[in-house]
């Protein structure tokens, strides 16, 4: 196990386009790191370079002590699950497994080989599917191998590559809590590559976003969620995506297309003469009036709005209202939308209800929200002018600290579940 | 037949005629020239079709050492095996080498190259082979075994790199990177990983390649004159009766046979390889 860490990696491509820009990360030892982004923001190729499968064009890695830049990925001992598992289809299941090892020839006895692939396929539950073939397994079964071939060895460090994206959603769902488990319990410093916005807002002790290959905001999942830094990080976590509307500055109130929000001093201060800004609201931050009591209503802003159309998911209502937006932002928001692999299809508002909700398409809502829970953000640089560090710091001091205690937790579970002593030897 | 749902009786009966038509299709040809193989020359036009008495007498004359036809038969069954190989190894390794950077490499001109192929193989063998008969006299290759080699590799090596190509990009060659990953050189990520998901094609594609090659009659008659290298489809048309009023069919058909037995024995030692469907399973299938 050790730590990575990344200094100013740059990646450019024949034609000179930077697939990574200037990218500067310092995964600490044990720790799981999420890459996240829209499709083509370099994550994929970031993970890759790391692991040995791409040349850096420029910038040093670190993998624990030593540089690495231009090592082989045979001599940086990473173990990397590939997002179609690439398994040898013509090697038994077990011989998947022990391929790592047999390669590094006198290293391990035959019943070391067989006892690490046979503690692997314990771990992953494969125990009985270890004289197969690949082509005979169900698309999890191969993923586990895939993560069995991963973990036999002690490697340096776990990479995974959009590893879920091939199954169904109930699979996935197992699968994620199952690489936290296991991760958890080994402790091995993690990269892990996905799109998916669930995956990395579950799994990672902190997450790094990624637009067009440069970083954005590396931090503990919570810390995005509240304290985004800019537009686009904003816009990229949480689902349904935050809404963005223009807000006009008159004042001491900012009016929205849908209602006019009195500005509190700070972020008066904040948002120092300008006469237009983008005003970031999440969908769960707007309740139903009359779901409320009035002691609540009272302390925000209530608004009315027709509902275009709604999305009852049982355990939530979308409510999807219209509004006409401002020419000013349009542009800015329009590309935002691209950016996030949008289609940026009409300007509408998304609100996420409560399921018991009798809001209906084409009704008349009477909907609230806090204004203390609306992000200001700068409509040229699309920074967050709302941004606040040291609560940010204080989230990832936080997160960091029941991270901590997990992993404690799991090695300890794990000791006292050890009853049979095994040779696992240290590499 | 791999149907998932079980057949109902009609569609059982419907499917064992249609085999069984296929298989006397198939076989009644090969059949017939095996029994005529043991007959004697005055039964040849008795009309049945079991030799009455049956006989070896055909075998031993080109194959016995007395036999009148053994030097002829066995000289061409030497020419036919050698040029056979020769333009199967040659074609594999070049097919396999250019299918590789086909598959793998983009260079300009990759489109050209099979097109190339094809428009090669489009040629009919008769419209070539006057000219080519006239150059071969002129550069001293007519009849010897580079002057049939050549020609056949005309003929197998498009075919190979149509073949390979295509067997050569459905294999995950991320298993390559895969392995590096693992451990592995890159020699050893060749070797461990691509090698065994790569034999099964570069082994169907030279037994296809050694057919072609085996069973070419036209570019066998025309480019040789001695036993210096005809082959034996050939050879089979110079054989003559034990007299001039005799005909040469029993011995023809026992060569006949004798040249079918390599192409059976081969198809069916490498029935493993040919049935490839190895590398199902290596990716997300």
């Amino acid at each position: 196990m050790a730590s990575i860490t990344l200094t100013d990696v740059v990646k450019k491509y024949g034609d000179g386009y930077p697939a990574v820009n200037g990218v500067s990360l310092d995964i600490k030892d044990g720790e799981f790191v999420i890459l996240v982004g829209p499709s083509g923001c370099g994550k994929s190729t970031l993970l890759r370079m790391i692991v040995g499968l791409e040349d850096i064009t420029s910038g040093e890695l670190r993998i624990g002590d030593a540089v690495v830049n231009d090592k082989a990925p045979r001599d940086r001992h990473l173990a990397m699950v590939f997002q179609n598992y690439a398994l040898y289809p013509h090697l038994t299941v077990f011989e998947n497994i022990a391929f790592p090892l047999r390669l590094q020839k006198g290293k391990y006895t035959e019943e070391q080989i067989k006892d690490n692939v046979e503690f692997a396929a314990d771990t992953l539950e494969l125990r009985e599917h270890l004289d197969r073939k690949p082509a005979n397994l169900s698309g999890g079964q191969r993923q586990r191998v895939a993560m069995g071939r991963a973990i036999v060895r002690d490697a340096q460090a776990f990479l995974f590559d959009e590893p879920l994206s091939n199954l169904d959603a109930k699979l996935r769902g197992q699968m994620r809590t199952e690489i936290a488990r296991m991760q958890r319990r080994l402790g091995t410093t993690t990269v892990y590559v996905t799109h998916d916005q669930t995956e990395a807002m579950t799994l990672g002790d902190r997450v790094a976003v990624l637009r067009k290959g440069e970083l954005q905001q590396v931090a503990s999942p919570r810390a995005l969620y509240e304290q985004p830094v800019n537009l686009f990080v904003a816009g990229f976590i949480g689902s349904p995506p935050m809404n963005f509307v223009p807000g006009e500055v008159h004042g001491d109130t900012l009016r929205l297309p849908f209602a006019d929000v009195p500005m509190s001093d700070a972020l008066r201060e904040r948002v120092n003469g300008r006469g237009l800004v983008i005003v970031g609201l999440r969908p769960e931050h707007v309740e139903d009036v009359r779901s409320l009591d009035e002691s609540k209503v009272a302390s925000g802003v209530t608004f009315e709005a027709d509902v275009d159309v709604v999305e009852w998911l049982g355990s939530e209502l979308y409510a999807y209202i219209p509004f006409d937006t401002h020419a000013d932002v349009a542009q800015k928001l329009e590309e935002l939308d691209r950016d996030l692999d949008g289609e940026g299809m009409r300007t509408q508002v998304v609100v996420a209800l409560g399921s018991e909700s009798r809001v209906r398409d084409g009704s008349h809502a009477e909907l609230w929200f806090d204004p203390a829970r609306l992000l200001v953000f700068d409509p040229e640089s699309g920074e967050n002018l709302t941004y606040d560090e040291e609560a940010a710091a204080r989230v990832d001091a936080e997160t960091e600290e029941d991270r901590r205690a997990a992993v404690e937790r799991a090695q300890r579970d794990q000791k006292q579940s050890e009853t049979a002593p095994r040779h696992r030897q240290a590499g | 037949m791999g149907a998932a749902t079980a057949l109902t009786g009609k569609q059982k009966v419907a499917w064992a005629a249609i085999t069984v038509a296929v298989l006397v299709w198939a076989l009644f040809p090969v059949i017939s020239i095996m029994a005529t193989s043991f007959k004697l020359p005055s039964d040849l036009n008795s009309g049945s079709f079991l030799p009455t008495t049956w006989t070896w007498s055909n075998y031993e004359q080109i194959l016995g050492p007395d036999g009148s036809a053994q030097e002829l038969f066995l000289s061409s069954l030497r020419n036919s095996i050698g040029i056979s190989l020769i333009a199967t190894a040659v074609s594999s390794v070049l097919a396999t080498l250019a299918a590789y950077a086909i598959a793998r490499l983009e260079f300009p001109g990759r489109k050209l190259i099979l097109t190339t192929a094809l428009g090669v193989s489009i040629f009919p063998v008769i419209s070539i082979v006057t000219p080519l008969f006239n150059l071969w006299r002129s550069i001293g290759l007519y009849d010897t075994w580079a002057g049939l080699v050549i020609p056949y590799l005309s003929l197998t090596l498009p075919i190979s790199i149509w073949t390979l190509t295509a067997f050569f990009r459905q294999i995950p060659w991320e298993l390559e990177q895969a392995a590096q990953v693992d451990g592995a050189t890159t020699w050893q990520a060749f070797r461990k990983a691509i090698i065994p998901l790569a034999a099964p094609g570069v082994f169907t594609t030279a037994l296809i390649a050694f057919f072609i090659a085996w069973n070419d009659f036209v570019y066998g008659i025309s480019l040789t004159s001695t036993e210096a290298a005809r082959p034996v489809p050939a050879a089979l048309a110079f054989f003559s009766g034990a007299s001039q009023f005799e005909d040469p069919t029993g011995a023809i058909s026992a060569a006949a046979v004798v040249v079918t037995i390599p192409v059976v024995v081969l198809v069916l030692l490498f029935q493993r390889q040919i049935v490839s469907g190895l590398t199902q399973g290596a990716v997300k299938g």
